[in-house]
């Protein structure tokens, strides 16, 4: 079992608290893991990357070479495409599909749709929305990851677990409604199988 | 024991924790700012009295731990490599008293400046002040290196210097801990005179320190982590330094073909060179920074063996090494399935919203562009830096911490008018102060804004030095009272802002004006931490 995983968004979007819970699986499940973030002056509002590697065996690189990747999780759409070349042929693409404008020349919704159009293995759904039929915006991270569960080779009741232990000391509520949303991402990506 | 998942700073930080530390000395900067901010929240450091409060600079950090190290304990001082250059006086200086209790000094090097003003290699300042470096490759090396170290160091008497790379520092992966030991207790150097440097004593721990190059290169060659696995392939052998030999085991996941040499430890070890070079056809070298071994192997005439790396092009020159790029040294190339998508914008970081400094630079530029066009503004390294992009194209220069207010100088002292400086609290304190004794020395007519956030932002949010007291310190340094101006940078004041910059501007003398309103990014964590 081997797993690249590319995790992007804009600075003060949290795409950090999505690779919390995918590496704290992974550990769980005893697998090899190594994740480059980005810190320091991008974090300000800037394209912000994270490179996320599991394995059962020995990982070498914590970089993921062009063309190897086999999932990319966004939380913002064009950030999605800035690592289209990292992707392999069978990989997918996980995305939230509401734009973060703060660049002037941000790309027009068509062009975005025409781009997305190229990539054969997708899932774009809207997170925020989700988020708040759940119960708060703050969960926007949770159903992405939810949605990623088909791709990431690692089972869901591990993964609700994670969940549970990183939210635990938040009270019952708020575990509650971090499950819910994982399972209303994972809803949203399982429907798109079929 | 079970593995922990840490960041390469956090790595280094629990491993200075085991190995009994007594104090770590810093400056925050990327990528380094994470090994003390691991200290100051591990439950031990309260509980055992470890030192771990901000130094104001590198030099100052550098010295304490010096000062630590002469009472025999254990210290650890860290930097990102710019901040090398700030503490090297000290730095190079402590390698010729030598070391009493153990001292390691990390420098967090940044190759492809992702957040830096140059791609310096450390492992030159580690060569210059001829002392052993280590170069770890992952996580568990750069714990191993940290909590042996300590040891190593107060054996050979020497500081030793750990060179990270932001990939390593800001990457995490599992660590195994090792047993928790106790500090030292205060002891002295037997020598009463070690670390007193006269020239007659000077000379003496030079020849001295010379003397134990011979037994440094003994103990790279007997290190753990440099490593010479054979291969069958001898047309070439590779030398592969730090976390370049990650890269180039990416493309050989079932071994390599050609003889590697694994390098963490320096200075580089003679017996496995030489081993690599009798028996290969040539040598190729990978290395994270600068090409630091690769001119040594080469030479300057390149008379021997032919070594390929980066100073022929078998590598790119500049920038950080990838897998692609050690891919394509080896003869390989990583296919895109997909390419990259041409609609696909640059999204640089920018101030945040609401952000103090954004109402500093919005009067700034207003009364600068529109009263006076032939300006100039000398700023400096913070977040304030992103003054230089859009919306604002405020600022003409950022060199290195302090340089604003120096820099004004100097193009005043030339007979420039009107000549301005921008800079942030923290670097204020770290390196503006000496220079703005300068201006008031020379009664030289600058405007200096201290845009004072009362935090260490860019890094993100230490304490800042100077917090509450640079009134005190510009009058005590001699600026006149009635020319140090505090303002609060909201909109509602512009004003006010517009008619205290244009006073000051027509002062013919030093003034410094402070808009002072807190990070939002502190005061909402505060906020968030007071509710919870």
């Amino acid at each position: 079992m081997k797993k690249d995983i590319i995790l992007a968004g804009v600075g003060g979007q949290g795409i950090l608290s999505i690779a919390t819970v995918i590496g704290k699986t992974a550990l769980k499940k005893g697998l090899y893991m190594k994740q480059a973030e980005v810190h320091g002056m991008s974090q300000r509002g800037g394209d912000v990357q994270s490179n996320l590697r599991i394995s059962d065996s020995p990982i070498a690189s914590d970089l993921i070479p062009t063309g190897k990747c086999d999932l990319i999780i966004s939380l913002e759409p064009m950030e999605s495409l800035r690592y289209l070349p990292f992707l392999n042929k069978e990989g997918w693409l996980v995305t939230n599909e509401t734009p973060l404008i703060n660049i002037p020349k941000y790309p027009s919704e068509e062009d975005l749709k025409k781009a997305m159009e190229k990539v054969p293995h997708k899932v774009i759904l809207d997170v925020d929305n989700i988020a708040k039929e759940v119960g708060s915006a703050r969960v926007a991270n949770i159903v992405l990851l939810g949605a990623t569960i088909p791709f990431l080779g690692i089972d869901y009741d591990t993964m609700k677990q994670s969940v549970r232990e990183i939210f635990e000391r938040k009270g019952e509520t708020i575990v509650e409604m971090n499950l819910k949303a994982l399972a209303a991402g994972k809803e949203i990506a399982d429907k798109h199988l079929q | 024991m079970s593995k922990i998942l840490f960041l390469g700073d956090e790595a280094i930080a629990q491993a200075a924790l085991d190995a009994g530390l007594s104090g770590v000395y810093a400056y925050p900067g990327t990528p380094s700012t994470e090994i003390t901010e691991f200290i100051q929240g591990a439950p031990i450091t309260a509980e055992k009295k470890i030192h771990s409060r901000w130094c104001t600079n590198e030099k100052t950090a550098m010295e304490a731990a010096l000062g630590m190290s002469f009472v025999g304990k254990r210290a650890l001082v860290c930097m990102k490599h710019v901040g090398m250059n700030v503490a090297a006086d000290c730095f190079i200086n402590s390698a010729i008293t030598g070391a009493n209790g153990g001292i390691i000094v990390v420098a967090a090097d940044d190759p492809s400046m992702h957040s830096s003003q140059n791609e310096q290699d450390s492992r030159f300042y580690g060569d210059f002040a001829m002392i052993p470096f280590f170069e770890p490759s992952n996580q568990q090396e750069a714990y191993d290196m940290v909590y042996n170290g300590f040891e190593f160091s107060e054996k050979i008497g020497e500081p030793i210097l750990l060179r990270m790379v932001t990939r390593l520092a800001h990457s995490r992966s599992g660590v195994e801990r090792k047993e928790q030991k106790p500090q030292n207790e205060i002891s002295f150097s037997m020598d009463p005179r070690q670390f007193v440097l006269l020239p007659a004593i000077a000379r003496q721990h030079n020849k001295e320190l010379i003397l134990k190059m011979d037994d440094f290169v003994k103990a790279s060659e007997e290190s753990p982590f440099n490593k010479y696995i054979d291969g069958p392939n001898k047309k070439m052998g590779i030398v592969a330094c730090g976390i370049g030999y990650n890269y180039l085991m990416e493309n050989y996941p079932e071994g390599c073909e050609y003889p590697v040499l694994k390098i963490g430890q320096y200075p580089l070890p003679k017996k496995q060179l030489m081993k690599l070079v009798k028996e290969c056809d040539s040598i190729l070298v990978i290395e994270d920074g600068q090409p630091f071994v690769e001119k040594q192997l080469n030479g300057y005439l390149s008379l021997g063996i032919k070594v390929k790396g980066r100073m022929d092009g078998t590598l790119p020159r500049d920038g950080e090494l990838n897998p692609d790029s050690v891919a394509r040294a080896v003869g390989r190339e990583n296919k895109q399935d997909f390419p990259a998508s041409p609609i696909v914008e640059v999204r640089p970081p920018a101030l945040c919203q609401g952000c103090g400094h954004r109402d500093m630079y919005t009067v700034l530029t207003e009364v600068l562009n529109n009263e006076y066009p032939t300006h100039k503004v000398f700023s400096d390294i913070g977040c304030y830096t992103l003054g230089a992009g859009a919306p604002f194209y405020a600022i003409n220069s950022c060199v290195d911490m302090g340089a604003s207010i120096t820099m004004a100088k100097g193009a005043a002292d030339g007979g420039f008018f009107p000549s301005v400086a921008v800079i942030g609290d923290s670097t204020f304190t770290h390196s503006g102060m000496t220079g703005l004794l300068d201006c008031v020395n020379s009664e030289v007519n600058v405007t200096i804004i201290i845009s004072d956030n009362e935090t260490t932002a860019m890094t993100g949010g230490q304490d800042s030095a100077g917090t509450g007291k640079l009134e005190a310190i510009c009058s005590g340094i001699g600026v006149d009272p009635k020319h140090i101006r505090v303002v609060v940078p909201l909109k509602k004041n512009y004003e006010e802002m517009k008619q205290i910059l244009r006073d000051e501007i027509n002062y013919n003398g030093v003034s410094v004006i402070i808009p002072r309103r807190e990070c939002i990014q502190t005061l909402a964590r505060k906020k968030k931490q007071a509710k919870s």
